[in-house]
């Protein structure tokens, strides 16, 4: 019938608000009782509401207490980013959700371990932009190298893409981990 | 110390597991058995203080606990076994975490030396009820499982209230261990719900609403989850500031509804008047509900001109849908008698006359109007002359999913909390029949009726059967107009008429299926009949199938298609072909 109207209207009633809203990323600290299952509560909770997941990194850090850190860094509208804050802060055994990129007070770190192949030229500009970089090299064989490489996520995208042309052959990333500056704990 | 065979705390996880119901005062349990449960049942044949209802599949154990726990306030218990007993509990869970419904659903697993090992009635029960629960525990030490049923207790029952499943493997429910009473270090030290809502938080809405000139009081089922006191304390909320009120489908009863602030239920088939009064309204008093796409239709056009406060127990419920002005986490009743106290200390009721002159003229579009029919029984006409034959008799009212559920709240006057049970959230099928069996196994002396579709009520028939085995006297109510209605609505509004699959053309004969449950059926097709044929149904002291023949084509008005305002609702005397083929064009890919 009418061929226009259906391109006017809306998709979905639901997101209406999302379409005008710039995401944002937001790096979130999540403290947990380290128990079975508790990690899968976490993802279960982003694939299920549709979140989205850009890095996550977990492992227990105060094994006598039984308690884990989760660092998740995350991309949504300031809605979304509130929402699923809250979401995460209700789960029982969630102690603490710090939202790392709103203290604006945090440091940011990743690791990463960065496997180049190659000879002549290639193999001595990859040592060279490793060293600029304070990437280790913690494997070598005769036509390759394996560094290690800490810093900020852009630092670790930019050795990499600077790999890419002299051999790069595969890449195994931590996601970040995050802290707060001076003093306090989260 | 002393010689453990001694000791009355040394018992089998089974044993264990009925002493644990024991000391949370469950006097009901709704179940089936199974080969990964035995020990369990084993331990409530030699006991009489808790009481065993065996269903006819385990999805009516749930709505049964649910339907039990939403007219009690307290908690519905549901005993299963592995495999197909958890997952045929996945429905009742999910629509118990949707309505925010207490349940604590105690599962068999296999021995622990299998799980993973796909055996017989395996089933990673944890993984899958994990999003469909507020917490689930797998048990894997009979030294773990006191303090995990206590836990199960508290987390169902505190915060928002929600449905949690404890997994047990059998081996844990043979093996013996030492179990503890309940006590306070049994709960996750991360699990703190905030009942107090923040004292400035309050003033600034008391500020609001003495300043309001179009307000507007919005509830939901928290209020009725928060307990008989909310409801009081809404009530004498809606007395001292003379402000109109309205509510979502879950919170029916919280004030009466024959108030004289009441303006009806409202969202997608709510009121003209409640929807309109929402939309143009300057202050806006959301308590426990949760700006659900039923109730806001289109969120950038909802209520545009408003401050808005919202309390509300779970800090997730704020800012999802609706940005609000006024945030308030806390218990609804605990919230409500703060913000009283301090209204009443600070603020005068506000003059809002004009505001009320504008609500009656509203009021006068009668949107709820139905032309009469003196050959066919209209649906309407059906629910009010059940209200009428049922007002001033201790009545519980349960629904299925679809029509007959829009137009017994529509029709049905609440007079009360937790005497309505509905699927609002997930909208289960099926629901009602087990639900009012919950229902009247709480309440045995009451009258408990299931307002049912000829569709709905066919998904969880079966639980007739149980009905009559405890001489449950439940009466099931179907509007049967032979399509599954709302379905049918939809097609006839969206898509051209088509009607895909929504005819029902093998029906039983209600009347003969209840003859061969052994329960009571009983039949209306005419106007005149219908009155006698319903007294006759309160009469019966037995379970009654009433098959209601009501008109098959009629539709649920009033109606804001799905994606529009508030103010765009379609009335039932406007809803004429054109109009509705232009209030409903482009709507197809709306849910």
């Amino acid at each position: 019938m009418n061929q226009q109207q259906p391109a006017n209207q809306p998709a979905s009633a639901y997101f209406l608000e999302d379409r005008h809203d710039p995401t944002e990323t937001h790096t979130l600290s999540v403290l947990v009782q380290n128990e079975p299952g508790v990690l899968a509560r976490v993802i279960g909770l982003f694939s299920g509401r549709g979140y989205n997941i850009d890095s996550l990194t977990v492992s227990e850090t105060e094994s006598q207490k039984h308690l884990s850190r989760i660092t998740i860094v995350t991309t949504g509208t300031p809605m979304v980013i509130e929402q699923i804050k809250h979401q995460l802060d209700r789960m029982v055994p969630v102690y603490r959700v710090v939202d790392m990129t709103l203290t604006g007070r945090s440091i940011e770190r990743e690791l990463a371990m960065v496997k180049v192949r190659g000879g002549g030229d290639h193999r001595v500009e990859a040592l060279r932009l490793a060293d600029a970089f304070r990437a280790r090299v913690i494997d070598a064989t005769t036509e390759s190298f394996v560094f290690e490489i800490t810093g900020a996520s852009s630092k670790i995208n930019q050795f990499i893409d600077l790999m890419r042309p002299l051999g790069l052959v595969e890449v195994s990333r931590t996601g970040v981990a995050a802290i707060g500056r001076g003093p306090e704990g989260m | 110390m002393s010689n453990q065979s001694h000791d009355p705390n040394q018992m089998t996880g089974a044993a264990m597991i009925v002493r644990a119901l024991i000391d949370h005062g469950v006097q009901h349990l709704f179940g089936y058995p199974g080969g990964a449960v035995l020990p369990i049942y084993d331990e409530i044949f030699q006991q009489s203080d808790v009481e065993h209802i065996l269903v006819r599949h385990e999805q009516g154990a749930g709505h049964a606990a649910e339907g039990y726990a939403r007219s009690t306030g307290r908690p519905g218990v549901v005993l299963v076994t592995s495999g197909p007993g958890a997952t045929n509990m996945v429905t009742p869970l999910t629509d118990a975490l949707m309505d925010s419904i207490p349940l604590v659903c105690i599962t068999g697993q296999v021995p622990t030396h299998l799980i993973g090992n796909d055996a017989f009635q395996e089933c990673d029960t944890v993984g899958i009820t994990r999003p469909c629960t507020k917490h689930n525990w797998l048990v894997r030490d009979v030294n773990d499982l006191a303090k995990v049923l206590h836990e199960a207790f508290y987390v169902a029952t505190t915060g928002r209230p929600g449905p949690v499943v404890v997994d047990v493997p059998k081996d844990v429910q043979f093996a013996t261990g030492t179990y503890h009473p309940p006590r306070k270090d049994d709960v996750h030290v991360s699990y703190t719900p905030r009942l107090k809502g923040d004292a400035a938080q309050i003033r600034k809405a008391v500020a609001l609403l003495a300043g309001a000139k179009r307000p507007v009081i919005y509830s939901g089922g928290g209020v009725i989850n928060s307990g008989p006191e909310a409801s009081k304390l809404l009530r004498e909320l809606v007395e001292v500031t003379g402000f109109p009120i309205t509510s979502t489908l879950m919170g029916l009863g919280a004030y009466p509804a024959s108030g004289k602030n009441w303006l009806g239920m409202l969202g997608m088939h709510g009121t003209y008047e409640a929807n309109m009064t929402m939309h143009d309204c300057d202050v806006m008093l959301c308590v426990g509900a949760r700006f659900d796409d039923r109730i806001t239709g289109r969120t950038d056009a909802f209520s545009p001109g408003s401050k808005k406060i919202h309390i509300d127990i779970d800090p997730s419920s704020i800012n999802k849908n609706i940005r609000v002005d006024v945030p308030i986490i806390g218990d609804c009743g605990n919230v409500l008698g703060d913000l009283l106290q301090v209204f009443r200390a600070e603020a005068k009721k506000p003059d809002i006359k004009a505001w009320w002159q504008q609500i009656t003229q509203w009021r006068a579009r009668n949107s709820l109007s139905y032309r009469k029919n003196s050959e066919i029984i209209l649906p309407q006409h059906a629910i009010q002359t059940l209200f009428e034959a049922t007002r001033g008799k201790d009545t519980y009212i349960t629904t299925e999913v679809g029509q007959h559920q829009m137009w017994a709240a529509q029709f049905y006057g609440f007079e009360e909390p937790h005497r309505w049970m509905t699927s609002g959230g997930l909208g289960t099928m099926g629901y009602g029949l087990p639900a009012a069996m919950g229902v009247q196994v709480a309440h045995p002396d009451s009258l408990v009726i299931d307002i049912a579709g000829d569709a709905s009520v066919q998904m969880t028939i079966q639980e007739m059967s149980t009905a009559v085995q405890y001489e449950l006297p439940i009466k099931i109510f179907i509007l049967n107009n032979q399509y599954m209605g709302m379905v049918r609505q939809w097609q006839q509004l969206l898509h051209g008429n088509r009607l895909s699959h929504s005819y029902s053309e093998a029906l039983p004969d209600f009347v003969k299926l209840a003859d061969a449950y052994g329960c009571v059926g009983l039949q209306a097709t005419k106007p005149s009949d219908l009155e006698g044929a319903i007294k006759e149904m309160i009469k019966v002291k037995r379970p009654v199938l009433f098959d209601c023949r009501v008109a098959a084509l009629e539709n649920c008005f009033p109606m804001i298609p799905s994606g529009k305002a508030h103010n765009e609702m379609l009335l039932p005397e406007e809803a004429t072909d054109e109009a509705t083929a232009k209030a409903f064009s482009g709507g197809k890919a709306l849910v």
